[in-house]
């Protein structure tokens, strides 16, 4: 059977495509090397319409309406600017509300967008630019120490990893953050109080690293101007002790917290990513594997969520789970001696 | 083709889920179409797979394993026709209801006519409606093209105006969705569907043909103030859903080809099915069908032909799981709890289950919490669809549901239920069935794959589901009654055909089987006391001829509306003893 992967990896290659949502223009070029605050693509977007009903205004009708307009699609007004004008003795006319470009003319009608707003797309990790996709954005590669988590609060940033957590289990309180950690990614553990997210905030740090969070502070997490990423799942989880050993042996290094939404379809997921040096470049890793004996396995779900194993066996057929329920499983050696069945659709590889 | 050519041939049915693949053999055994066997795979539209062909394999593969024959040539390509070495298939159908909600807007003139109508066909298929547009909204029309814009829909639906009548208001309708889809980039621009005043088709083909992703126009779902009908519309529907799901996930296009375009989103599949089995078995009362998959709950009801069809993205038990609070509060879930489980342990599991759709419980609590999610979510699509019920599918006491000659139940909750108890109860808890109905168990989830290939084959649904590819769990007598808790309100007598008889004293709130097995009937006596209600009416005896299932005869007599006390640690007592009393 095929299994997902979980990225925990010490040294990889590490290629991420970033592009805009709408057409612009990318200001990156091959080669380029980038950093994760650098612009590599910017677009302008109309945030709205303004419609003007020639017709109705001059209380004519749609055709000769038509033939009163005086700009052209396309056209940039500024605010003020003659759109159209009803001719004759008592001349009236209509002018642009605000400055914007004429999207449509027809049916007697004028529709302009306005209100431009500005979207910079940047790098979000330390790289080269490998691929240019014109109007969209860049392939950035890279190469380091990659750990992919299930949730982000959306944001990006970078900055140098302090970590605060001794155990797996560790729980990161308010009175740990201290002003030294100002402008640092902060490692801990799991956060069970909104106090600690607003006390980070009030640092500020750049970004914050958990093994799992209380959902009731989802909201809080949203708010937060700075990336919060969750490796492990919500409800009191320890961290994975493959994630615990990457991560804090990479303490004070620079690491990018790309905290973006988890995006099932696509397959951006929220991510560590620590660029090292290196003397042959690494491989990119396999996206999937089939199980096998020997794998080493994380456990999704309850009694064992969140631990590492290796793969013993895999036993024919369907295995009776304590739940009552049979499914295809694997027997899972885990990092403390004991053999384990999990049903296979509760495992994820991690390599 | 006439399905006399046809009838001989082996199908092969394909099912993309959310979270499982099932590949399924249909083919002629001694003379008659029977369920040969499934196998089954993770889907993998999603991510890292992105194709849902790699699932799609995987599932023949297993089905290869099962029966010993060969379906796929070594390197993957679909054997078809049939070979005579046994290899081979003769034909394939297919149905999906893996991908995201379809987001849509829907678009209408007066919100309790044509808006609450397109709505309703908004239900027929895996949509999450986020815009709606009618004469009652205020707002500029640059207003309305923006949140058109911002929303980024998948699917327009556009209705509004009986055959014939006023045409103006519409027109400034058409204007708003026309502009928001040139605005839009050309690979994100809507499908739309028209199902409005039918004069206007050929001025909507000309304002909008050009703008859609692909338009398509139905007859008016609102002919008359007074009508309404889905079914063409429907039908439109499910194919620009497949059309869409084609540009969202890769492999569906292959899959349209091997089926020579024999595929439906699933949903539509298994009402098609409800509506065809109700007019064949004349149903005078009607067929319930529902499904909790991962994508959707889905409800489907058939009374004397007419479909009603409700697919409820917002129950699915995978990646929306997330949203169910939205819909209810913890308690309603918590409710349905035999296990004391902390209810932040709960809101937590909605959670990771949404992280991981294809999951299942490995653990006691676990399976707990996901049978107590999954009644919560059946039982709120069931009465979001019991509000769409025609006229003759109205229960004389509005909470409670009509009396149904047959329900028919799958999807991985009760399918893969950890009993068959387990499976009945569940059905129990959350429809609440009230009379006398027979319960079914599409354990293999054939139902929709049986819609389909009645495209290609008339006479091989009927003949499956007669050859017994459904678990009879049942027949479930429901009693209504107003009396406390322990008092007698039913005494039954179960005649079988050997001449011997069971009996039963049933108290109110309990729940009590009688053995009848599978394929067997018997003649039940019901003498109700107190004036309940068994089926036949209120304080009426009577005898009926009932069929036997895995679970026997049920005596439900727990109440309608179902009697849950509010104190916990009751409750829990209680909902131990009714597990216990259907085998755990």
């Amino acid at each position: 059977m095929l299994a997902p992967v979980l990225h925990v990896l010490p040294m990889t290659a590490i290629v991420r495509e970033r592009s805009l949502p709408v057409a612009g223009r990318v200001t990156a070029h091959m080669n380029q090397r980038v950093n994760p605050t650098d612009v590599i693509a910017e677009a302008s977007f109309a945030r709205e319409h303004v419609l003007l009903d020639v017709a109705r205004t001059f209380g004519v009708s749609t055709t000769v309406a038509d033939k009163l307009v005086k700009v052209k699609e396309g056209d940039r007004l500024a605010q003020g600017a003659l759109v159209a004008e009803s001719g004759g003795f008592l001349s009236r006319s209509i002018r642009a509300p605000r400055p914007g470009r004429v999207m449509v003319i027809g049916g007697g009608q004028v529709l302009m967008e306005v209100g431009d707003a500005k979207i910079e797309l940047r790098a979000g990790l330390p790289g080269t630019v490998v691929q240019v996709l014109p109007e969209r954005g860049v392939v950035i590669r890279t190469v380091g120490a990659l750990v992919q988590g299930v949730w982000g609060n959306g944001r990006i940033d970078s900055g140098l990893m302090r970590v605060l957590l001794e155990k797996p289990d560790d729980v990161l309180m308010a009175d740990r953050l201290d002003v030294s950690l100002r402008g640092s990614v902060i490692l801990g553990g799991h956060v069970r109080d909104a106090e600690t997210l607003r006390v980070a905030a009030e640092l500020p740090i750049r970004g914050l690293i958990v093994s799992s969070m209380v959902s009731p502070l989802i909201q809080t997490a949203y708010q937060m101007r700075y990336p919060i990423l969750v490796l492990d799942g919500f409800g009191g989880m320890p961290m994975n002790s493959a994630a615990f050993k990457l991560l804090t042996t990479n303490k004070e290094r620079e690491v990018t917290v790309n905290a973006e939404h988890f995006d099932r379809y696509s397959g951006n997921r929220p991510e560590v990513i620590i660029p090292l040096p290196f003397t042959n470049e690494p491989d990119e890793p396999e996206p999937y594997e089939t199980f096998a004996v020997g794998l080493t396995v994380r456990m999704r779900r309850p009694p064992f969520a969140g631990m590492i194993g290796t793969i013993s066996n895999l036993p024919a057929g369907l295995s009776l789970l304590q739940s009552g329920l049979r499914a295809p499983a694997a027997e899972v050696k885990l990092e403390n001696g004991e053999t384990v069945t999990v049903p296979l659709v509760n495992l994820e590889v991690v390599g | 083709m006439p399905a006399s050519l046809v009838q001989t041939e082996s199908i092969l049915a394909i099912d993309v889920g959310a979270a499982v693949t099932r590949a399924v053999l249909f083919d002629v055994v001694e003379g008659v179409y029977r369920f040969v066997a499934a196998g089954q795979a993770p889907t993998t539209a999603e991510a890292p797979f992105r194709d849902i062909g790699i699932g799609v394999r995987e599932a023949i593969t297993a089905l290869q394993n099962v029966i010993g024959a060969r379906f796929l040539t070594p390197d993957n390509n679909l054997i078809s026709p049939a070979q005579a070495d046994g290899s081979g298939v003769d034909a394939v159908v297919a149905t999906i209801s893996a991908g995201p909600a379809v987001k849509t807007v829907v678009v209408g003139l007066l919100s309790e006519v044509s808006v609450q109508s397109a709505r309703r066909l908004a239900e027929t298929t895996y949509s999450r409606v986020v815009e709606t547009l009618d004469l009652s909204d205020h707002r500029k029309p640059e207003q309305q093209l923006d949140s058109i814009v911002r929303s980024r829909p998948d699917l327009v639906l556009l209705a509004g105006g009986t055959d014939g009548g006023a045409s103006r208001s519409i027109q400034k309708m058409l204007d708003a969705v026309g502009l928001a889809c040139y605005l839009m980039p050309m690979e994100k621009r809507p499908m739309i569907l028209y199902a409005g005043n039918q004069k206007l088709a050929g001025e909507v083909q000309e304002l909008l043909g050009g703008h859609a992703g692909k338009l398509q126009i139905s007859p008016n779902i609102r002919p008359s103030l007074e009508t309404e009908d889905l079914a063409p519309a429907s039908h439109e529907l499910a194919s620009l859903v497949m059309r869409l799901r084609e540009r969202q996930i890769r492999g569906v296009d292959e899959l349209n080809t091997w089926s020579a375009g024999n595929i439906l989103p699933t949903a539509y599949a298994q009402g098609r099915m409800i509506r065809f089995l109700s007019k064949l078995y004349e149903s005078t009362r009607g067929l319930l069908s529902v499904n909790i998959g991962a994508s959707a709950t889905t409800v489907a009801a058939g009374f004397a032909g007419d479909l009603t069809l409700g697919v409820y993205p917002q129950f699915g038990l995978g990646e929306s799981l997330t949203g169910l609070l939205q819909h209810t509060d913890l308690d309603g879930i918590l409710r349905w709890l035999q296990l004391d489980i902390a209810p932040n342990t709960v809101r937590e599991y909605l959670f990771q289950k949404s992280f991981y759709p294809s999951s299942i419980p490995a653990t006691r609590d676990e399976h707990a919490i996901m049978q107590a999610i999954a009644r919560q979510a059946l039982y709120l699509a069931v009465r979001s669809a019991q509000r769409n019920f025609p006229a003759n599918g109205h229960s004389v006491r509005t909470e409670l549901m009509p009396p149904l000659d047959l329900i028919l139940a799958g999807g991985g909750a009760v399918s893969e239920g950890a009993s068959l108890g387990q499976s009945l109860l569940l059905l129990l808890d959350a429809i609440q069935p009230v009379g006398i109905t027979p319960l079914l168990l599409d354990q293999n989830n054939l139902l929709p794959s049986l819609g389909v290939a009645a495209t290609r084959n008339s006479f091989l649904p009927v003949q499956v589901i007669e050859s017994g590819a459904f678990i009879g769990l049942g027949t479930v007598i429901s009693v209504s009654a107003t009396a406390e808790y322990g008092e007698q309100v039913l005494r039954v007598k179960l005649a079988y055909g050997d001449g011997t008889e069971a009996r039963a004293d049933v108290k109110f709130g309990g729940l009590e089987l009688l053995p009848l097995p599978s394929g067997q009937t018997a003649k039940l006596s019901l003498q109700p006391l107190r004036r309940a209600d068994a089926g036949l009416g209120p304080g009426r005896s009577g005898s009926v001829t009932v069929t036997g299932g895995a679970m026997g005869v049920v005596i439900d007599a727990r109440g309608r509306p179902l009697y849950l006390p509010a104190d916990p640690v009751r409750r829990r007592e209680l909902m131990k003893k009714w597990h216990h009393t259907v085998g755990g």
